[in-house]
């Protein structure tokens, strides 16, 4: 027994030095991180991010240098009175935000670099660098922050803000203080735009001193300058775009058909892009973010679903030829409406009756487009089936989904089929007749603007259409393969003549006769959609949104347009005209018709919109009068110049 | 039978390879630990590790000449070795050198020579010397007190220098004595004395008063024949509770602040946020980097003279005492547990040895140098990976440093010699 005490004591000894050591090492230790190295000093280089250009090459987004301090809480030495006065006057801000920020950046990580005061303008910046050696713990990162060299295109170029531990636990490239993009091309394209940092070890010794590079710099490498970009935008139809969506609420989405470059995107009411930039980004953002009745941070050209309104009608038009059950010379009867039996399903305005294809579209006849709706979906015995095949043709044109661009935002829309009213009524227990809203643009069908105006181009293009995109160049790269590809739509060629021949009869004997464009062929239709929203929960029913589709010439387009204003009333009150100004200012450069482009500047629609907010009851529609503001004491050209596009 | 056929090496060649090794590879850790750039000359005796390169070289001359000395000339001399000891402590209070509060060093000219690291082979040799007397009987009082004075006299003047971390090292000749004869009521009281002392510390004299007592009456109720009289175990309790409370006025009153807070750091009694912070670049400062560096070498380490913490010379006296920590870094868990994994050998290899001595003089040497060896790498590992309060002693044959060498250099091999010669006794 005596001879073991001491044998038995060294092998216990062992084994739990030996599990202390595996708990240390293998079970608690994390394998080898140089990032997570404190003996190791980091430090980072940044690249300049990619420049942005319009199609035209004009400049829109730079750089600006810009200076944060940044903090490594474990290495800050106490600072006594005398330096901790100097020290916040320098950085601008008090003794309890020190503390506060210190305790915030301790919080996150003792060890890390957290940003302490970021963003300093370059006179603060020149004045604390010299005293910067006096405060241990404390450094100054570079970096460069986004200069526009525009007031417009908010909602296209987004913006940069920092990083938040979410993206950094998922893409470890980025540091606390980084900046990302965050909206727009920003976000889309932050890959190309950021470059690559480059960064330089160090090797540390206890005293937090530089003792030489971590192994010969071995590991060093260079920051990789970003790529410049061109996007697709026409700077100067953008910034006309966005003047003449002032005091209004909608979208435009204007597109080259012919290679699916979005010439402008626009929404409104928007803001100045360099509100999002420095140390103000934060105040604004959440301002802008928090605006829940504007909501200027949503992008009403791609995000908004609308009932498309008498624009589908062209579709269903298409479908009907395609599926044979309607010839172009087919008539209808309409009378003030489509009437199943002794009761109406829809109304329908005054015109002529009965009326063929070419006169159904020019005059957007429901009645004429609820009858060809129903052959198409009582082509067989199950409407089930009619309703999928009309669905497939339809989802042909972009619409019903996403449309798998480089746009950072964007929404499905919908396009029912069968299945979606077998669980909306039960298997097989519906008809046509539940479901003719789908024939005007209304009932369940969604589209957002630019899947509309891409529904436009490939009208316009007689039966195919480019995915929507807006990155025109890459320095130095080529764009993604997918935006060269033409998508076919299920309907023959053959049958688009006759369709764009009512559209163009829309300018010539229709709806938006008022507005045609001397020596352009513009092919279009006006759309007038109903919407409701529910005040203190009761179904309340609002002035309709007023909406547009065009595309121009009518051989060969070279723009097609979708125009969205919400509660603008009807399709040629305010969209048709806001979308001839702007093809007429696209292929003509200029605008002839001053009048009308100055009834879109004085009227405002602001008043329309307090309406649900003002707790009072209201009219709508017909009932109430347009507010006329002064604004056009100046010409458009010095507006415009203010927009600074 | 093999070893009276190899005539030409006698020696123990399993201890010798574990020595080798054990030198050769603290050699890399120190080379690592205290290289400052690139390494251009490896004997620059302006470095630390040009110089133990030197008392590496001059420790192989020690070993072939303790080897060649004749076996008994240790056991003859062991009271005169023991006596230049204790006359070598005596004179550093006359002639002795400052170093970091303890005056435990000889300068003579550029080198300083560290009595105390020869003071425990002199005194595992004069404790064996004693023991070995035919007329000594470890079971009685008398002898276990004389023995008690041969350790006693050089670990009061280490005290006394301000070296309380060699002091207790003595304490590994307990384990000495108990294989000797001591009775097991020592090792019973003594282990006893110890959860008193921690526990007192920890849950306060109170509890700990409290937990003594139900041990006490369960005991009683268990054992129904040999029950004793009530008075005995009264009387046990209060002891136990006048022992925790004694031990927790020395520990607030009887030590330093910096050993206090050492304590208070490793039973984690320290409640005061704005305290620990403040041990955290004092006391603590030294563990939280040492454990910093041995995890964060992971499984296989991060190779030889890549440790970025050891480069960067983040662990104080990491040459030193802390030399484990670079092992941990550079080596990782395979290093660390290699370096257990000998010391754990070679101190087992000695007591297999030891008990296989003809001579009791040879057994208790090696017992002694056994408990010497293990009390050094159990305080010295438990320490740097903070398992026990921080005991600054050197982990033999690693840390930096040539009297620490040399000291368990000749501990070891006058054991290896008298290893070599048990053949040759009757």
């Amino acid at each position: 027994m005596r001879k073991l005490l001491l044998l038995v004591t060294v092998v216990l000894v062992g084994l739990v030095f030996i599990a202390r050591l595996f708990y240390l090492q293998v079970y608690n230790s994390s394998s080898y991180n140089i990032f997570e190295d404190t003996a190791i000093r980091k430090v980072y280089n940044y690249p300049k991010r990619g420049y942005v250009y319009d199609r035209n090459g004009k400049l829109l987004v730079a750089n600006q240098p810009s200076y944060d301090v940044m903090v490594i809480p474990r290495e800050v030495s106490p600072l006594d009175a005398l330096e901790l006065e100097e020290f916040c006057r320098l950085l601008k801000i008090t003794k309890e935000e020190y503390t506060k920020k210190l305790n915030k950046a301790r919080n996150y990580s003792p060890r890390l670099p957290s940003p302490f005061v970021p963003q300093l303008s370059k006179t603060d910046y020149a004045v604390l660098q010299e005293k910067m050696r006096k405060f241990e713990g404390f450094y100054i990162q570079k970096r460069s922050l986004r200069f526009y060299q525009t007031s417009i295109g908010a909602n296209v170029l987004g913006d940069l803000g920092e990083v938040n531990r979410r993206i950094i636990k998922r893409q470890p490239y980025y540091k606390l203080g980084d900046l990302i993009g965050k909206q727009g091309i920003e976000l889309s394209y932050e890959d190309v735009l950021r470059g690559v940092k480059g960064i330089k070890f160090i090797q540390k010794d206890r005293h937090n001193k530089n003792i030489g590079p971590y192994k010969d710099g071995r590991y060093d490498t260079l920051p990789k300058p970003g790529k410049d970009i061109t996007i697709t935008i026409d700077s100067e139809l953008q910034a006309y775009g966005e003047l003449l969506m002032k005091h209004k609420r909608g979208g435009i989405v204007a597109l080259d058909p012919q290679s699916g470059e979005i010439l402008a995107m626009v929404t409104g009411p928007s803001y100045n892009p360099n509100l999002l930039v420095g140390r103000e980004r934060n105040k604004n953002f959440s301002r802008l973010f928090r605006d829940t009745i504007n909501m200027p941070t949503f992008d009403r050209g791609l995000q908004a679903q609308y009932p498309p309104g008498s624009p589908f009608k062209v579709i269903n038009a298409l479908i009907g030829l395609q599926e044979e059950v309607v010839e172009i010379d087919d008539k209808f009867t309409c009378r003030m409406g489509y009437y199943y039996g002794s009761r109406r399903l829809t109304g329908c305005h005054h015109h002529r009756s009965p009326v063929d294809m070419n006169e159904g579209i020019a005059q957007s006849c429901n009645a004429y487009f609820v009858n060809v709706y129903r052959r198409i979906v009582d082509k067989y015995d199950d409407a089930g089936k009619g309703m999928n095949i009309w669905s497939e043709h339809a989802k042909s044109f972009g619409l019903g989904n996403y449309l798998n661009n480089d746009l950072s935002v964007g929404r499905k829309g919908r396009i029912p089929d069968g299945d979606y009213y077998d669980r909306q009524y039960g298997d097989n227990r519906w008809g046509s007749t539940y479901i003719v809203s789908n024939a005007i643009g209304q009932g369940e069908v969604e589209a957002t603007p630019i899947q509309l105006a891409n529904m436009a181009a490939a009208i316009g293009n007689r039966g195919y259409y480019y995915t929507p995109h807006i990155i025109k160049s890459i320095e130095g790269d080529t764009i993604p393969k997918k935006f060269k590809i033409p998508h076919h739509t299920t309907i023959d060629k053959r049958h688009f003549e006759p369709v764009i021949e009512g559209m163009f009869d829309v300018y010539n004997k229709g709806t938006a006769q008022s507005l045609r464009v001397p020596g352009i062929e513009i092919c279009g239709k006006t759309g007038t959609a109903e919407n409701f929203v529910k005040i203190d929960s009761v179904k309340t029913q609002l002035t309709d949104h007023s909406i547009f589709v065009a595309f121009a010439p009518k051989d060969n387009p070279k723009i097609a347009i979708a125009v969205f204003v919400e509660n603008g009333y009807w399709g040629s009150r305010f969209a048709g005209r806001m979308a001839s100004l702007m093809i007429e200012k696209y292929i003509k450069g200029h605008i002839t018709r001053t009048d009308l482009e100055k009834w879109i500047l004085t009227h405002s629609l602001e008043n329309e919109y307090k309406k649900p907010y003002s707790d009072e009851p209201f009219k709508i529609n017909g009932e109430t009068t347009l507010q006329v503001i002064d604004e056009y004491s100046m010409d458009t050209d010095s507006q415009l110049q203010n927009l600074n596009y | 039978m093999l070893r009276e056929n190899h005539r030409g090496f006698k020696f123990d060649w399993i201890i010798i390879i574990l020595f080798l090794l054990l030198v050769g590879f603290g050699y890399l850790n120190i080379l690592s630990a205290s290289h400052v750039g690139e390494v251009t000359n490896y004997f620059d005796t302006t470095q630390l590790y040009g110089k133990q390169l030197v008392f590496l070289g001059l420790t192989f001359v020690l070993v072939i000449l303790i080897l060649s000395f004749e076996a008994k000339f240790y056991e003859r001399f062991a009271s005169i070795i023991y006596l230049v000891a204790i006359l070598a402590l005596i004179g550093l209070f006359i002639f002795g050198k400052d170093v970091n509060g303890a005056r435990s060093w000889y300068g003579i000219g550029s080198m300083t020579i560290q009595p105390s690291e020869f003071a425990k082979f002199a005194t595992a040799l004069a404790v064996a010397k004693y023991i070995s007397d035919l007329q000594t009987n470890m079971q009685t009082l008398k002898d276990q007190l004389r023995v008690t004075a041969i350790i006693f006299i050089p670990a009061l003047l280490i005290l006394l220098q301000n070296d309380a971390g060699s002091t207790i090292v003595y304490l590994a000749f307990f384990f000495v004595f108990y294989r000797e004869g001591l009775q097991q009521i020592y090792l019973i009281i003594g282990l006893s004395l110890i959860v008193l002392a921690v526990l007192g510390l920890k849950f306060g004299v109170l509890i700990t008063g409290g937990g003594v007592a139900i041990v006490l009456i369960t005991t009683y109720f268990l054992r129904k024949k040999k029950r004793g009289s009530i008075l005995q175990y009264i009387l046990v309790l209060l002891i136990s509770v006048i022992f925790s409370y004694g031990v927790k006025l020395f520990y607030q009153h009887g030590i330093k602040p910096h050993q206090q807070n050492r304590i208070s750091l490793w039973l984690r009694l320290e409640k005061d946020p704005a305290k620990l912070e403040r041990m955290k670049k004092s006391e603590a400062y030294n563990l939280i980097q040492s454990e910093q560096a041995i995890s964060s070498g992971g499984f296989s380490g991060k190779g030889f003279l890549e440790g970025t913490r050891t480069t960067g010379k983040f662990v104080p006296e990491q040459e030193t005492d802390y030399i484990f920590s670079t092992v941990g870094e550079e080596w990782g868990f395979l290093g660390t547990s290699f370096v257990v994994l000998i010391f754990v050998c070679l101190i087992i290899r000695i007591l297999y040895l030891a008990e296989a001595q003809k001579s009791q003089f040879s057994r208790v040497y090696g017992y002694g140098v056994a408990s010497i060896l293990f009390i050094h790498f159990t305080i010295n590992i438990g320490m740097v990976m903070g398992l026990i309060p921080t005991v600054g002693i050197p982990l033999p044959f690693f840390s930096y440093g040539g009297s620490g060498l040399w000291g368990f250099t000749i501990l070891l091999f006058i054991f290896v010699k008298l290893d070599s010669n048990k053949i040759n006794e009757w």
